[in-house]
Parts: C-alpha cells; structure tokens; sequence
C-alpha cells in the first residue's frame, strides 16, 4: 500500500526496533508499530514530529536513516557489559564522527545520491528539530516510557527468542542479565531524541567494520586491526556506563550463534548492527584470526541456510526469522597447511566432522576410519588401552552411519597414530579430507532445463556440475565469462572453447528464485575470494550499471594469506572441546541439536517452528501489496513523440507487458530448450544463437521506433549520446506481471542482440552493479515485514555513432530505420561478422550478473582475452568514427568501479574522436535538459496526478495513466501518496516525459547495434537492465531502460523509492538524460505472491 | 602414517587369467582377425612374467573357462581401488560370468567386495580410467550412467566424472596413466577431444603423453619399489611410432609387451590384469 510519506518515515524510523516488533499492527505505519500498544500514547510525540514531515521527505528521510539506523548499532554496544573499562564520552564521539564521514563517502548515505531537487524539497526544519529533540528534553521524558517499553520488548524478544538460555560460556557477554538488561533500558530511554549520540556511536562500531574492510586491503597487519577493533569497542562501551545518558538509548538483540563445537554462543548485538559485528564479535570469542574462511548462516523463513552479509544489517538480512546463526566454514581453504594458525585448521576440522559426519562430504569407509582415527588422536591423545576401552568412540560420530566394523577400524588406526600431537593430528586430517572430491563443494539443487534433477556444486575452482553422484560437467572460473539468474533460473555464460566460435549460455533451473539468487551469490564469492586477488570495489553508482547488488566484500584468499603472514602472537591456547559432545548430539539427526537452533543443517522440525512464526508475521502485516511502476525515461528528443502517445503508450505498454508476459514465458522456454540444447548435447552454439533469435522476433513496440526515429536531427550534428531510462519502481505482490513487463523489454533486447555487436563491450566486466543503496534503503524504509521487491529492469542505452559503414544504408534508406528484426538484420549481420564477440541472448535474461574478474596475476591468459574482446568491439565504434558526447561524470560518479572505467575507455575514445565544439554543445544542450528532467522527477505534484482508487475487488486492477510533458525546462511533478486511500487495488500510472529540445525527431530508425538485458533481483528488489545499441545515419545511439520493481505487504515509501531510482539512473549514467519516467502503482489486497 | 590416495601405481598383487580356448572363435571383437590360440597363450606367458618375476607382484593366475572366450580380460570383471573392489556388471550379456571367479578371487584377497545389484546398470572395467585422483568412467556401449553412478558411490572419495566414448570399444582403448598424472592419450580425433573432455571436467591438472596410435596409448604403469616407474607398454614391433614415445619417458624403466593376438579381439595391456595394493589403506 501507499501510504503517505510520512508513514514512511516513521517506517525508518522503526526500523530498528521492528526486527522484534514485526508482528505490530500494519495500520500503525508510524513508529507506534513497534512499540507495544500501553506505549503508544506515549510515543505520539515523536510520530508526530516525524509524521508531519512534508512528504517530499525524501532527502529527510535519508538523512532520518542515517541517523536512525545508526541509532540501534550504538545501543548495542552500550548494553554489552563486557567491557569493564570505565567510558569516558568524549572518546565516543570523535570515532563517532570520523565514522559517519565514512558511512557517508561509502554510499550508505543515499541523501548524498538525492538529486538537488529532491534535496530542496527536504524541509530543513523538521531536521533541525529531530535533531534538537534529540538533544533536547524530550528524552527524558519519554525516558519512562521507554523504559517500559524497551521491558516489553526486551521481554518479547527474549520470548520470541525461544527463551535464550545463556550457556556458561557466554559469561563474556552476559555477565549478568539483570544489569544488562537494566542498562539497555536506560539506554532506550532516549530513543528518537538521542539520535546525535547514537550515530557516533553507531559511527564508532560501523568504523570497526569498515577499518575492516578497508584492512582487507592487502596485507594489513591483523595485530592493528585488532587494536581498532578494541578501540572502537571501547568507546562503545564507555559509552554504555553512563547510565542516565541520553544517548545510551540502544536496542539490543541477543544472537545465538551455534559454534562448530557444538554449544551455543549467545551474543548481544546492536538491532541494527551489520553482520560483520556479529561475525566479529562470534570471532573474537573463539580467538580466530583467520576468519575469513569462515562466516554466520541464518536460516531464512524457508528454512534455507543463508550466508550472513556482513556488509549488510543482520535485521534485513534475516528479517522474520529468529536471530539464531551458525558460526561455519565458508571458503574452504583448498590447502589447508597454508593457515597460519593452529586454531583455524581446528576449526576447519570441526568443521569438517560436522560435514562427514552429516553425510555432506561422503567418505568411503576407509576414510570414515581413517579420519575418525584422527579426530581421535586429537581429542585423546594416544591410545591408552586402559583408559580406552571399547565403547570409548561410540559417543563420536565418525560417519553418518557408523557400523561396529567402522568403530574397530577407527580404533585400529587410532593406535597407529602414537605420537602425533592434535595440532598434528588435525593436520593429518585436514591432509586427508581436503582430497575428498566434495571437500569445500557447496551444493545446490537445480534441474537442468530438462527438467533432469541435477546439482551444481561451487568450489574454489568453478562451477561443478553433478547428476546423481556423478560429475557430469566442470566450469572452472576461468571458463566462466558471466554468471546471472532471472528468477529460478541461473545461468553462465561460457568462453567459447577452442572449437567453439561462440559463447554459450548454459542454464539450469533452480527451485525458486531465492534458490537462483543463493546460488548466485555463491558463485560470486567464491570466484572473488578464490579467484581474485582483491575484491572487486565496492559498487558506485555506474552507468551502465546491469543490476547486480551484491558482491563479496570481504577478503579474498590471496590477501588473507598475507594478512596472515603478519600474525604475530604466540599460538592461542584453545580448549579442544571433547568432539564426544558434538557428535553426541549429531547422533541421529546429523548437525542439529541443542536447543532449537536452525541453523544447523537439515532439520525441519525446527523449521516447522519459524515457519510458524514468520507466517505470524506476516498475518500481521496484512499484506497491501502495491505495484508502483516507475518508468522513467529521459531524453527530450525522444520524449515528444513518446509524449503524444504518453497516456497511450503508457496504458498500452502495460497491457501489452502483461499480455506479453506469456509470449515471455514461451520465450523462456524456447531459450531454455535452445540452452538446454547446448548444455545438453553441446551443440553448436551458432545454431542455438539462431534459434535464440528465431525465437524473440517480437517486433518492437512503437516506442521503440519512435525514439529511434527522434533521434535524426541530432544526427546532423555528429556527436550525440542519447539515452532513455526507463525506471520502473512497482511495489506489488504479484511480481509475475512486472516480470513479464521486463522480459519483454528482453525480447526487444535478445532481438537487438541478434543485431550485435557492441554489447559485450557494455558490460565486458562485472556489469552488475549492486544498487546496494537503494537497495539497502528502500528495504529500511519498509518494515521488516514489508516485502519489498525493488525491480530495477530496463535500461535501454542508444548510442549514436557515425559508423562509416553503415551509414549509407540507413540514411538512405529510412525504412531500414525500423528496429523490428527484418530491418535489422542486414546491419546486423554485418555486425556480428565485425565483431566475433556476439552477445546475443544471455544479456537479456539476468536478474543479476556477475562477470567473473580475473584477477591479473592469476589469470593473465584471461585477461588477455578479455582485453582483446574489449579492444575488438572499441575497435568497431572507433573505426566509424564515433562521434559520442559524454557528459563529464557527475562529482559522486567519480567512484566509479573499474569496470565501468573500461566502459568508460570507450566512451572516452569516441569522446575523443568527436570535435571539441561538437561535444561542448552536446554537453550544454544535455545540461540544459537535466535541469528539466530533475525538475520532472522531483516535482511530483499530488494535486496533478489522478488516481484512480478501485475499492472493488480486491484482485482488480485499474490502471490509470497520468502523464506530463512539458516542453518547458522545469517540469514539477510531485507523487504524493497522502491523497492515496488504503484501498483494496488501485493502480495508478504516472508518466514523465522531458519536453523534447530541439525537436529532433528521428525519421530514421537506425541499425540495432546490440541489446542486452540485466536483470538483478535480491529479496526486495528486482533490477533490469536493458542496453540497446543501435547505430542509425552515421551516429550511434545508446539506450538504456531501467526498470525497478518494488513490491511489498507494507507501506513503501515510493516518493523515495522513485527519487532514489531516478537518482540511481542518474548517477550510473551521468553523460545520459533522462527522458522518461513512468510511475505505475498498484495497490491491492492480494497475497503476497512472492514465491 | 596412513594417507588417502598416496602411491599411485603402488601394487603389490595382480590378477591374470588364462587365456580360454575358446577366445579366437567366439570371443567378441570388434573387427575380425584370426588369433593364434598357441601364440596368444604364449604372450600372455610373457605377460604374466614381466608381472610376476620382473616386478615381484604376487600374481593370482586363475584358471580359464572356455566357456567364457573372452575370460582373459579380467579388468573389465573388477575395479579395484584401495581396499574396495567393485565387482561390475559387464555390458556385454556373455561375460556376465567371467565376474563370479574374479570376484572370489578378490574376495579371498581380504578386499571389500561391492556388487551391483542394479539390473540396469552396465560397467565394464575397461572404460574406468583411475588417475590417483579422480575416475573418468567412458559411457560406451559397454557402459551405462547408471554403472558409472555405482561405481561412484562405491567411490566416494574421488571424483567420478563420466566421458562420452563413442568411436572405441573402452574408454581405456585409447588412453591409460603412464604415470602419476600423467596421461597417455591416443592421437586420433576422438581421442583428443576425450581428453579435453577430461581436463574440463577434472580440477587436477595432467600431463599428456600423446601416442600416435591409439591402441598404443593402453599400457600399464605401477610404481614398484626400488625400480620406480614401470610402464609395460606395445612393442616397436607392433607400433614402433608410438614406442618411440614411450622412449621418450626417461625416468621409467619401459617394458616392451607384445600382445599381437589378443589385441585381435580388442585386448589391451590393462585389459588382462587387476593390479592391487594389498598394503594401500591398512596401514
């Protein structure tokens, strides 16, 4: 549901608070949500400040995030006793500051994104007065309630946390439960009010991670880390002991973290804290210095074990689900005498007992025995006959099925290992099983697109894929150009073999897309942390940015071996936990035991439970789901026509998107067979190609042509970049019809694809970015329970470039100018012969993709490649003597990934290429536009915008187009959700044109160059990307469509939603405009239809 | 101290059996060829000495059956790795009984004996390449997925990937370990592209010793203490180009053994034993 802005904020403002609160009634949007009812009336000051905010909030709301989500991380920090030093403040507050610098800089801060449009309408007012509220009075005041409050809750957590039992062991962090919770009550006192406080102290903790991951660097020395690590808790801690203070106020969570020995770890953790404070503080516990082999999975509501992001909130990542995590192996190291300390490969071989012992790592019997006999070894020494009587192993677990003879056998070698200390022993071990084929393989079950059950394994090397037991196919990294999901399905894409003359798209069928999206997410991680020699950098804002959000942060092997290398400490003493207990309890049920601990593997009845609960959750939340499309596109020249049909086209390329949608559907199954085909019998992929493209001859909406067309004029002038960008930002449930919007923007593009060419050279490297800012916030700004799903679709990018070549043909011939396939395929095909690098299906259909990056050393061969196909495809536009005018990269773009800088490296050649004049008036026209196209966007005025409230059946949607072209400079548009009732279905669709400039219009349809689709989906958002090449009377023409699809039970805040992705776009691709935005918001009352 | 998949080509026992007077007649073959009865016999004697007093194996001659022509290839009757060996079901319907004795055999050996009991399931010894590491299993016509599944669980150590064999009776027609990772692969076409196939699928790297012929490429390599490697491999005689690679392994102690006649009923030099390492994982 739209809710009004307002509601939005408050949902920020929640946040924090809500991972335990969730259930709160779904009418209450304000704060009053989390907190339990007695307290509501309490509370109504600060949801009145914050809910009479002007709903053009958006630039408020970031900075409320900001703050606000710092808020919780320093109340934890407060609450944990463990630090017995006494605190002085004033430490507090100058990490806390220097922190806050860095959240900004790291692009946490989308206010630093927020066009300044969007930023004048920010009412200054209301954030002086949070802040001085914050400072001020008020916390005292509410000091009691909250205190009460803050009981409830803490008491609800406690509940809801299955009634932690704090082992013995956790005595660090739980010394004494009553003080504890005291002071977390004193802290949350000044909730709201004492946001200052707070974000330096959030600052303090959020600077340990980032010192972190900045320390991942190279070879930092691990001893230093630590020390800032101390030094930030520290702070945090003296923060805590004041205890009247204000800024105390901290919500804290008690994590149960189940360890590879078997117990449990309780850990209090901030709500809002990152999963990297988790994972430190689990780390520090254990004395491991070596952790980035290892990580925290929580079991999602699925029952899914998920790797906890440490770059990301714990709350979002696990929302519903209890904060339950397990400490485990995540790289496994392939050779492990390559650690450095002791205490890692103990942990390793926990690990790894765990893993035999649950039957993951199958073993032959010999190497049951042998590794039993070590584990042995290092628990109890040498054999003793007198100590070590017979039934002395049967309380270990050496197999999943242990026999009598395993036992005997185990004995027998036990007493061959005289000797050997367990460090030795361990070592042995770990000598033993890293040559397991399985060892350090994580499975995933996928079918293959004939629907054949398989399993596609990631490892250190690649890509494994097995059917049954057997290994049916290798895809090691270096072969492995891309890897991308669209819903279910997940993909690669394949160098092209000695053999081969083309790249192939191999893909399987994962059960849902979540399924897809771990998958993903493996692969990704283990290509970085095995394969690169750093992390690729962290995503800015990129132009052409193909949707991914994610990518691993941490360090990779190569730098944690040499972060190693510095650890200078005298071996830790560490207690070998009796493995007895463990496998005690693995008995039976395999890895579970203790309490109710999901995280461990495979057990369902724990499932059963949080399933439960997570179902209440979302009861709670009574699903309002609300599509919101966003299309915003930006380009004058193109806008005119498009303008004329604005409503039409609107309303049409709706209903056309959802009636496509199966004709999408159809397509995917063609595309899978074709794959299938190639996977299958590796057949040659030339005929898949053709197929492919047989396959996706949908002629090209009008649109399409028409934009092409507008561009004529321009041509006249030389240089000329044009783009459109399409937003789409729709919050629904039902996420099918959207998806059915993008594919078909797909189509288009897997029939540009066919037209070839420069596509590769667009995204030749990790194309997908993540979007982790919006992203990230638009999840924030949602309730826990409010499913958003973000999808970012298309980006259709036209670039115009005087090709030599094709020149001729289209300015001849007008009619050519038509993109649909027949048109195209002359071009095309001269095309694809120019360049051997096609892109012609796989771009179209990713949720996300990652281009696997070689790291320079490792992978010179690679590299080489892809440098030549990036030298290939340049080639192609330069010879034609391009003539693109790129905007200079706007101030925040500067961060641009690597990546993007080879883009850009083409871009700047034909930049160069263009007459200096040329690009100066190209340059200034597009300035002229920009201040338009912001004004557009940013101006969404709620009086201008029809609505259309359905209140009949729920399931019903109406549609109605709102559309505003204005050929003036400064469109105001203003979205207001205020005058949006809750309904039961409402669509509404809102289109933004930029008034066209010059009038060009194309009269030419120009040739289609290439086309590629991106398509990145997370949990709450789903991101396409469409980029089209096309080249049409001398000039090259790039456009780029972006679709973002929002969907949730709860109120979205969608004002935001749409300025963050307008932002986005912006940001991504600053030498283009925006020519058109298109807002479709659906309301309705449906279920939430995600898988 | 124990080690899983230490000594590659350490044995220390080989499996032969008598060449049944029934192989030149009946034995099945690919091609057809008179075979020298007396003369195969004769090799095999050959064979089975390089084995047995050349390298010091304990040799474990059984008996032929003439009921059985084709008896003589007892690889293709067992797998053998470690202490497990896994009795096959072989494609062929007419050597399904070759497998009772071998299995005896083997059993009497100590080793843990694996049956397939899936009727559906087909294997043949000879399209199951071990490389110290990892099984390659050839699916040819002898050989099934669902043979290649059981011999992976009853593997379950090592990787076990499967290999289209399409133009040779076994995988092992045309390839076989002339050292530790290091492949001898036959060069013709299909050949090749197998190997490719096997160095995708495999996350070891190897080296390749590409024979001219194919047929050449199938020879026996064990690690025998105090000699080091062995390779047994064809005669100039019968390949000379391909023996002259051979040649060209410098730290092998190369043995020339001519099996012209069994050759002629698509026999190999892999093909006529089951090497075994008594002292692999009991120690």
């Amino acid at each position: 549901m739209m809710t009004t802005e307002t509601g939005l904020e408050s949902e920020v403002k929640k946040e924090p608070e809500q991972a335990e609160e969730q259930p709160a009634a779904p009418e209450l949007q304000t704060q009053a949500q989390d907190e339990p009812a007695t307290q509501q009336q309490v509370h109504p000051k600060q949801e009145h400040t914050e809910a009479e905010k002007p709903e053009e909030l958006t630039d408020n709301k970031e900075t409320l995030q900001s703050t606000t989500g710092e808020q919780p991380s320093g109340e934890e920090h407060t609450d944990t006793p463990t630090s017995p030093k006494p605190a002085s403040p004033s430490a507090q507050t100058s990490p806390g500051l220097g922190k806050k610098e860095k959240e900004e800089a790291s692009g946490k801060g989308i206010s630093r994104f927020l066009p300044p449009w969007l930023k004048k309408q920010k009412s200054q007012s209301q954030v002086e007065s949070k802040e001085s509220l914050g400072i001020g009075d008020p916390v005292k005041e509410e000091g009691d309630v909250q205190e009460k409050k803050s009981e409830k809750e803490e008491k609800r957590e406690q509940g809801g946390e299955d009634g932690i039992d704090k082992p013995p062991e956790v005595q660090r962090s739980l010394p004494q439960d009553s003080k504890a919770d005291e002071k977390e009550e004193k802290h949350s006192i000044s909730s709201a009010e004492t946001q200052p406080a707070k974000e330096t102290r959030k600052d303090s903790l959020e600077k340990d991670v980032d010192l972190k991951e900045e320390k991942n660097g190279a070879g930092e020395e691990i001893q230093k880390k630590i020390k800032e690590e101390e030094n930030v808790q520290k702070p945090e801690l003296k923060a805590e002991k004041p205890p009247g203070k204000p800024s105390k106020k901290m919500k804290t969570v008690v994590c149960k973290v189940m360890m590879l020995e078997g117990m449990e770890f309780p850990c209090e953790v901030e709500k809002r804290a990152k999963g990297q404070v988790l994972f430190n503080k689990v780390c520090e516990n254990i004395n491991l210095l070596e952790k980035d082999y290892f990580g925290l999975t929580y079991r999602s509501n699925s029952d899914q074990k998920n790797w906890l992001d440490p770059a990301k909130e714990i709350k979002r990542q696990i929302r519903s689900s209890p904060w339950q995590f397990a400490f485990s192996v995540k790289f496994y190291p392939p050779d492990p005498s390559q650690l450095t300390e002791d205490i890692t490969r103990y942990y390793l071989c926990l690990q790894l007992r765990q893993d035999i012992a649950s039957g993951r790592l199958p073993c032959s019997f010999v190497t049951h025995a042998l590794l039993g006999s070590y584990c042995l070894q290092a628990e109890l020494g040498d054999y003793d006959p007198e100590e070590h009587r017979v039934g002395y192993i049967s309380d270990f677990q050496f197999a999943p099925t242990q026999t009598k003879e395993l036992e005997e056998k185990v004995v027998e070698l036990h007493k061959t290992h005289r000797g050997l200390t367990p460090a030795q022993a361990d070592a042995q071990f770990l000598e033993n099983a890293k040559k397991l084929s399985m060892y350090g393989v994580d499975l995933h079950h996928a079918k293959d697109l004939e629907r054949v059950d398989i399993m596609l394994g990631v490892c250190a090397n690649g890509l494994l894929i097995y059917k049954d037991r057997l290994r049916i196919n290798r895809f090691a990294w270096p072969k492995i150009l891309k890897i991308s999901y669209k819903r279910s399905n997940f993909y690669i894409k394949i160098r092209p073999g000695e053999t081969e003359q083309f790249e192939s798209t191999i893909g399987f069928k994962l059960l849902n897309h979540r399924a897809a999206k771990r998958l993903w997410k493996v692969c990704v991680e283990h290509h970085t942390f095995f394969r690169l020699v750093s992390p690729e950098q962290p995503p800015k804002a990129k132009f052409l940015t193909l949707g991914s959000k994610f990518r691993y942060s941490g360090r990779t092997q190569s730098q944690t071996r040499q972060a190693s290398t510095l650890i200078d400490r005298p071996a830790p003493y560490f207690e070998r936990t009796s493995s007895k207990r463990v496998s005690g309890s693995l008995d039976g049920a395999p890895v579970v035991r203790v309490t109710d601990h999901n995280l461990v593997d495979s057990s369902a009845a724990e499932i059963n439970g949080k399933g439960d609960t997570a179902a209440k959750d979302n009861g709670k939340e009574p699903g309002t789901p609300s599509r919101t499309q966003l299309e915003l596109s930006q380009e004058s020249k193109v806008v005119e026509q498009q303008s004329d049909g604005t409503t039409a086209a609107a309303t049409g390329a709706e209903t056309s998107e959802m009636e496509r949608e199966e004709e999408d559907s159809q397509l995917q199954k063609d595309l899978d067979k074709t794959q299938e085909g190639v996977l299958k019998h590796q057949a040659s992929i030339s005929e898949l190609k053709r197929s492919f493209m047989e396959s996706s001859p949908e002629p090209r909406p009008n649109q399409w042509e028409k934009r092409l067309t507008t561009t004529l004029p321009l041509l006249t002038q030389g240089s000329l970049e044009e783009e459109i960008t399409t937003i789409l930002l729709s919050k629904e449930s039902f996420s099918n019809c959207l998806t059915g919007t993008f594919t078909t923007t797909a189509k288009r593009a897997a029939e540009g694809a066919g037209a070839k060419a420069p596509a590769e050279s667009l995204s030749p490297f990790p194309s997908t970015r993540p979007s982790e800012t919006l992203d990230e916030k638009q999840k924030s700004e949602m309730g826990e329970e409010a499913e958003v799903e973000i999808e970012e679709t298309v980006i259709e990018e036209i670039r115009r470039t005087s090709k030599v070549k094709n020149s001729p043909d289209t300015t001849e011939s007008p009619a050519a100018a038509i993109m649909s396939g027949e048109g195209e395929k002359e071009p095309e095909e001269e095309a694809s012969k120019a360049s051997t690098s096609s892109e012609s299906h796989s771009e179209s259909e990713d949720e996300a993709e990652y281009h696997p990056q070689v790291a320079v050393d490792q992978i010179r061969e690679e590299t080489e490649e892809n440098d030549e196909e990036l030298g290939k495809e340049c080639q192609v536009p330069a010879e034609q003597q391009l003539e693109e005018i790129v905007l200079p990269p706007p101030p925040e773009v500067q961060g641009i990934a690597d990546e993007e800088k080879q883009e850009c490296k083409h871009l700047g050649e034909d930049e160069a290429r263009s007459s200096p004049a040329e690009r100066k008036t190209e340059q200034e026209a597009e300035k002229a536009e920009e201040p338009k196209v912001n004004g557009e966007v940013s101006h969404s005025v709620p009086e201008v915008i029809p609505q259309v409230i359905c209140c009949s059946e729920p399931p019903v949607v109406k549609t109605e187009m709102m559309t505003i072209s204005d050929t003036s400079a400064a469109q105001k548009t203003e979205i207001s959700t205020k005058e949006v009732p809750i309904v039961h279905t409402e669509t509404k669709t809102i289109t933004y044109e930029a008034a066209q400039l010059d009038g060009s219009g194309d009269g030419e349809p120009g040739i289609l160059m290439s086309a590629q689709t991106i398509t990145s989906e997370s949990l709450c958002t789903t991101t396409t990307t469409h980029i089209t090449k096309s080249v049409k009377g001398g000039l090259s023409e790039t456009r780029i469509e972006k679709r973002i699809i929002i969907t949730g039970d709860a109120d979205i805040d969608h004002d935001q939603a749409l300025a963050q992705a307008i932002k986005e776009a912006k940001e991504q691709h600053p030498d283009m405009s925006v020519t058109r935005v298109v807002v479709h918001k659906e309301t309705e009352l449906a279920e939430d239809g995600e898988d | 101290m124990a080690e899983l998949m230490a000594g590659f080509g350490v044995f220390t026992h080989a499996l032969v059996r008598g060449i049944a007077s029934s192989l030149p007649k009946e034995a099945l073959r690919m091609s057809s060829a008179d075979v020298d009865l007396s003369r195969a016999r004769h090799e095999h004697d050959i064979y089975v000495g390089v084995l047995k007093h050349k390298l010091g194996l304990q040799v474990i001659e059984l008996p032929a059956d003439d009921t059985l022509p084709d008896c003589v290839f007892v690889e293709d009757a067992a797998v053998v790795c470690g202490d497990t060996a896994l009795i096959t079901r072989p494609g062929a319907p007419s050597r399904r009984d070759e497998t009772e004795a071998v299995r005896k055999a083997l059993k009497n050996l100590g080793l843990n004996i694996v049956d397939i009991a899936d009727d559906t399931a087909t294997l043949d010894g000879g399209d199951v390449l071990f490389t110290g590491r990892e099984f390659f299993v050839g699916l040819s016509k002898r050989t099934n997925q669902r043979g290649a599944e059981i011999l992976a669980d009853t593997f379950k150590d090592y990787a076990v990937s499967t290999v289209p064999v399409c133009d040779n009776l076994h995988l092992k027609s045309f390839c076989s370990m002339a050292g530790p990772g290091l492949i001898a692969i036959g060069s013709s076409e299909p050949a090749q592209k197998v190997l490719k196939i096997m160095q995708q699928m495999s996350d070891h790297r190897y080296d390749k010793l590409t024979i001219p012929d194919d047929t050449a490429a199938n020879c026996v390599y064990l690690n025998i203490p105090n000699k080091g490697h062995v390779v047994l491999h064809r005669t100039p005689e019968e390949f000379p180009e391909s023996a002259k690679v051979f040649e060209k392994l410098k730290e092998h102690m190369l043995i020339p053994v001519a099996i012209t006649e069994t050759a002629k009923v698509d026999g190999a030099l892999t093909c006529m034993s089951i090497l075994i390492n008594m002292k692999s994982n009991t120690q």
